[in-house]
Formats: structure tokens, C-alpha cells, sequence
């Protein structure tokens, strides 16, 4: 498989692996059986300082993959990339995004970087449904 | 450090087979067809060849039919017999290499024929009491491989071919994977038809040949010259096939002592994998099984990243992942064993070949776990155990 030296590093040292205690939100995408799943935690803070001071932005974001190579590389990529964004600006990080900063992906392996997209955006959503029980 | 464990892919060409292949390029370079000397060379080697094949399967060398390799044999083995009978029922198994399944499924979807998928069951080997249940009065041809290409299991062709012979059903077998490996004799086993080919046994790529017992009639596949008794038409390779027939008889003659020792060495890589990783077990029957497969799957994580992994620290191995393929379907061969996809996603297969050393399995024995370890740490699926 030719995958970008990108993709290998990430993959071979994935940033950003595990699991947050209560986390203020989780998404889990993908199923065991078409061979790449994704949970993804999400805490999230209002920014003290710079341009989105006052504005809910990502303090800190982990996840778990099983999958290939794409799978985990992409997973460990959008934690980088959304870390520290406003809620707003990391749901808007598109596979396109993603595969762009890894230095591209093999064609057939787009499908596979759907899931960290679909991940991050699920982990807000369930941050907002958390959020709106709560009040 | 390079260590090759995909013997089951293709075979580097052993050196005395490209040592015979050569002269063959250049310097007896004449057309078999030619009627002058350089003609009369290549004939001589080409009827020399064809009886190396033909003595090492118990048949006569009229028999044996050079084409370009495994896929071309199967297609022409089972469409000239489907093309040529009026009968519409052909039973093969759901575990067959995509150059039978597919050929079947193109003669079920637009031929109409009917094709009857016999279950290979968790050892992956086929019952013959499922085959005798399926036979009707409509069946013409009976489609089996010997020894399946991802798992390793063996077939009982010579019962199949008993079986087909009383029924007066046309047997073709697929034994691409065990030519050259296991002993096989198609007088006593009763086998009608049977793909070879050439690079699964240290000779060259492209480079095959379809027994077709005497008595069987088969139209050709290509309309041409009179090549092959009139049946594979077009110049025949002469160098492939003049490699191919030395690496059948290298294969032949090493046979015992090669599956010997890889007999042993598969038997330490089984267990010293099943004994060092969790949540692992070997897929397919561990004892009707080719000497040189392994086909372990690991739960919770998934294949490519394994290969991927291992590929890293320099073994070179396969997987059953849907990830690693161009289909994005899990492999079918492990469905047909009963697996789940997410166990065929978490499934690697090693083959091991002549060159396959202690050493080699030891390294990978040693890398091989902490590789799972570090993949299953990752893995949301494990944490729910
Ligand atoms: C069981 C089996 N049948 C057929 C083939 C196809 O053979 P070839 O590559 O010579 O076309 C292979 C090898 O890929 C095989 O393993
Ligand atoms: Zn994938």
C-alpha cells in the first residue's frame, strides 16, 4: 500500500490515544464488521484568551480506532487539527481537510477517512444533546 | 531484514529453473511450429516439458495442455464444458479462488446455469455427504479446489473423484496451490480436469497448464493455429514453459523433505503465536492442512494495520481484511469457514517457502506480539472485554 510518509508516522506514532474520564462528549462511528471504527472523546472549554476568547472551543480530544492504516492516521490527524478550534470551525473539517494534511491518500482509501470527520462531528453532537439535558 | 511469508502469493524462480529458462530467450529462440532446426529445438523442449508435467501427475503428456497460468485453466476447464452440454447444474464450494467462483457466477448470472455452493464447514474441508446430496440428474460438472489458497486446507479429491466417476459427472479440480506439494495422481484419484500453474512453485509468472484427461472432450478456448493439439492456440512460451517443467520436477523431487521442514516450522510459528498473543486461534483445520499456511486471526484488531506493522520490521505476510483489498469485501474463504467479518478483518496469513528458516519465524515470533499489544491498546473494541 502506498501511503504518504505522513500517514506512517501518524500511524506508527498516533498523537493523541485514549480515552477521556468524563468526557464531555463521545462519538462513535463505524462498525467492527466493515473493518474501521472510531470513538472519539471530546472535552470541551471557553477560550481565555485570543480571538475566540469567550467561545466554546476543543480543550482536549482522544481517541480509540480500529482499522487500517488510513483509519488510524486520519483518527490521530483530526485530533491535531480540531484541538483547540471552536466547536463551529472543527465540525466543519471535511475528509478533504484531513487527507489534504496527511499529503493524500490512496483513492481507495477514502472511504476510510469518513469515519474521523463523522467521528468528530458525532462527539459534538452528543456534547450539545448532553449539554441541553442538562439545562 | 526482509523475510518473505506470502509463499502462498507467488514463489521467487528457483535459480536452476532460470538457469534451464534462459538459453531459451536468445539462443533456441526458434518457434515450435518451424519445421528447420530452430524450429525442431524448441519442439524437442517443448515435448521434454510436457512430459516432466505429465509424469508428475500420473498422466500421458496428450493430456496435459500448456496455457498462461491458473486463471486461464479454470475459465477454459469450466466454461468449454459448460459451453458444450445441455445439462445446467454445477456444484463447487464457497470457498473457491475468484478465478472458479467467479467463472461461476458469470455462467449463473448470464448463462443461466445453476450452481450449487457446497459449505466447506469450520475445518474448511468439504463433506461428501453434502456433495452426494447435491448431485442431481442435471449435474454435468463437479468443481473443487484441492488445497485453498488462504487457508491452507486440503480437499478429499480422490472420494470427490470417486464419487464423480460413478455419477458419470465431470470432475475439475483446482490445484493450483497443491501442485508440486502434495502427491497427486489422477488415475487414482479420478480427476477429469486440473489447473496448474507455474509461479506457486519457484517457476515464472504466466505460465500454466490444464490436464484434461483423455476421453474428455473440450473445445478450444481461442480459435487460431494449431498449437496444443489444436485447443490453446498461439506461439507457445517456450522458456516459461521450459521453467515450469523444471520447477515441477525440482518440486517433485524435494517434496518430502520440503514439507518436512516447513511442516515444523509452520507447527512452531502456530504455536509459539497461539502461546505468546491472547485472543488468537488458527483458522481451518490444523491437521488436513498444507505444510507451509498458517491463517491466525487476532481479535479486536484488524489486518492491515498488521501488515502494515510487520511490513515495517520487514515481513511480508497477507491478510483477510476487507481494508487491504480492492473489493472492500472481507474474505470470503473466512466467511465460508464461519467467521465473522470483523474476525476475517483481524486475520493474517503466513505462507512459508523453501527459504523460510528457524530464524525467520523466531524474528517474527518476537515482533508479531507487541505489534498486537500496541494495535489492541488503540482498539475501542478491547476495551470492552
Ligand atoms: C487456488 C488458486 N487458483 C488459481 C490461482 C490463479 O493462478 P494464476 O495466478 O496462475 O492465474 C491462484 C493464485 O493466485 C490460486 O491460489
Ligand atoms: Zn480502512
Amino acid at each position: 500500500m502506498q501511503y504518504s510518509k505522513k500517514v506512517m508516522e501518524l500511524f506508527t506514532k498516533p498523537k493523541n490515544v485514549g480515552e477521556i474520564k468524563n468526557a464531555d462528549g463521545i462519538g462513535e462511528v463505524g462498525n467492527p464488521s466493515c473493518g474501521d471504527m472510531m470513538s472519539i472523546y471530546i472535552k470541551v472549554g471557553k477560550a481565555t484568551t485570543g480571538k475566540n476568547k469567550g467561545k466554546e472551543i476543543l480543550k482536549d480530544i482522544k481517541f480509540k480506532t480500529y482499522g487500517c492504516a488510513a483509519a488510524i492516521a486520519t483518527s490521530s490527524m483530526i485530533t491535531e487539527m480540531a484541538k483547540g478550534k471552536t466547536l463551529e470551525d472543527a465540525e466543519k473539517l471535511s475528509r478533504n481537510d484531513i487527507a489534504e494534511e496527511l499529503g493524500g491518500l490512496p483513492p481507495i482509501k477514502m472511504h476510510c477517512s469518513n469515519l474521523a470527520a463523522d467521528g468528530l462531528k458525532a462527539a459534538i453532537e452528543n456534547y450539545r444533546k448532553n449539554k441541553a439535558k442538562k439545562k | 531484514m526482509k523475510i518473505y511469508l506470502d509463499h502462498g502469493a507467488t514463489t521467487p524462480v528457483d535459480n536452476e529453473v532460470l538457469k534451464a529458462m534462459k538459453p531459451y530467450f536468445n539462443e533456441k529462440y526458434g518457434n515450435a511450429s518451424s519445421v528447420h532446426s530452430f524450429g525442431d529445438e524448441a519442439r524437442e523442449a517443448l515435448d521434454k516439458s510436457r512430459k516432466v508435467i505429465a509424469d508428475t501427475i500420473n498422466a500421458d503428456p496428450s493430456e496435459i495442455i500448456f496455457t498462461s497460468g491458473g486463471t486461464e485453466s479454470n475459465n477454459f476447464a469450466i466454461k468449454e464444458i459448460a459451453f458444450d452440454t445441455k445439462k445446467r447444474h454445477i456444484i463447487t464450494t464457497t470457498f473457491e479462488h475468484p478465478a472458479v467462483k467467479s467463472v461461476c457466477k458469470f455462467l449463473e448470472e448470464k448463462l443461466c446455469f445453476k450452481i450449487t455452493h457446497l459449505p466447506v464447514g469450520n475445518d474448511g474441508v468439504v463433506k461428501i455427504d453434502d456433495l452426494k446430496k447435491a448431485i442431481t440428474e442435471d449435474t454435468f460438472l463437479v468443481t473443487i479446489m484441492h488445497a485453498n489458497n488462504e487457508i491452507g486446507t486440503i480437499n478429499p479429491i480422490e472420494e470427490i473423484g470417486k464419487i464423480c466417476r460413478e455419477k458419470r459427472i465431470i470432475f475439475h479440480t483446482d490445484a493450483v496451490q497443491s501442485f508440486g506439494k502434495l502427491n497427486i495422481d489422477v488415475k487414482k484419484m479420478n480427476i477429469d480436469l486440473m489447473s496448474m500453474s507455474a509461479h506457486k512453485i519457484y517457476g515464472p509468472k504466466g505460465i500454466g497448464a490444464l490436464y484434461v484427461r483423455k476421453g474428455i472432450k473440450l473445445n478450444p478456448m481461442f480459435q487460431g493455429g494449431s498449437q496444443e493439439f489444436k485447443k490453446r492456440p498461439g506461439t507457445e512460451n517456450i522458456p516459461g514453459i521450459v521453467g515450469f517443467a523444471k520447477a515441477a520436477e525440482i518440486a517433485n523431487n524435494r517434496m518430502e523433505k520440503d514439507n518436512e521442514k516447513m511442516r515444523e516450522l509452520r507447527d512452531i510459528l502456530i504455536d509459539g503465536v497461539l502461546d505468546t498473543i491472547p485472543s488468537s486461534a488458527l483458522n481451518g483445520s490444523a491437521e488436513k492442512r498444507m505444510t507451509n499456511n498458517a491463517n491466525i486471526r487476532f481479535d479486536y484488531v484488524e489486518g492491515e494495520s498488521m501488515l502494515m506493522h510487520l511490513n515495517l520490521k520487514g515481513i511480508a505476510c497477507s491478510t483477510g481484511s476487507a481494508c487491504s483489498s480492492q473489493s472492500l469485501q472481507p474474505s470470503h474463504v473466512l466467511k465460508a469457514i464461519g467467521l465473522s467479518d470483523e474476525q476475517s478483518h483481524g486475520s493474517l496469513r503466513f505462507t512459508l517457502g523453501r527459504q523460510t528458516t528457524k530464524k525467520d519465524i523466531n524474528y517474527l515470533l518476537k515482533v508479531l506480539p507487541p505489534i498486537i499489544e500496541n494495535l489492541r491498546k488503540m482498539s475501542p473494541l478491547y476495551k470492552c472485554r
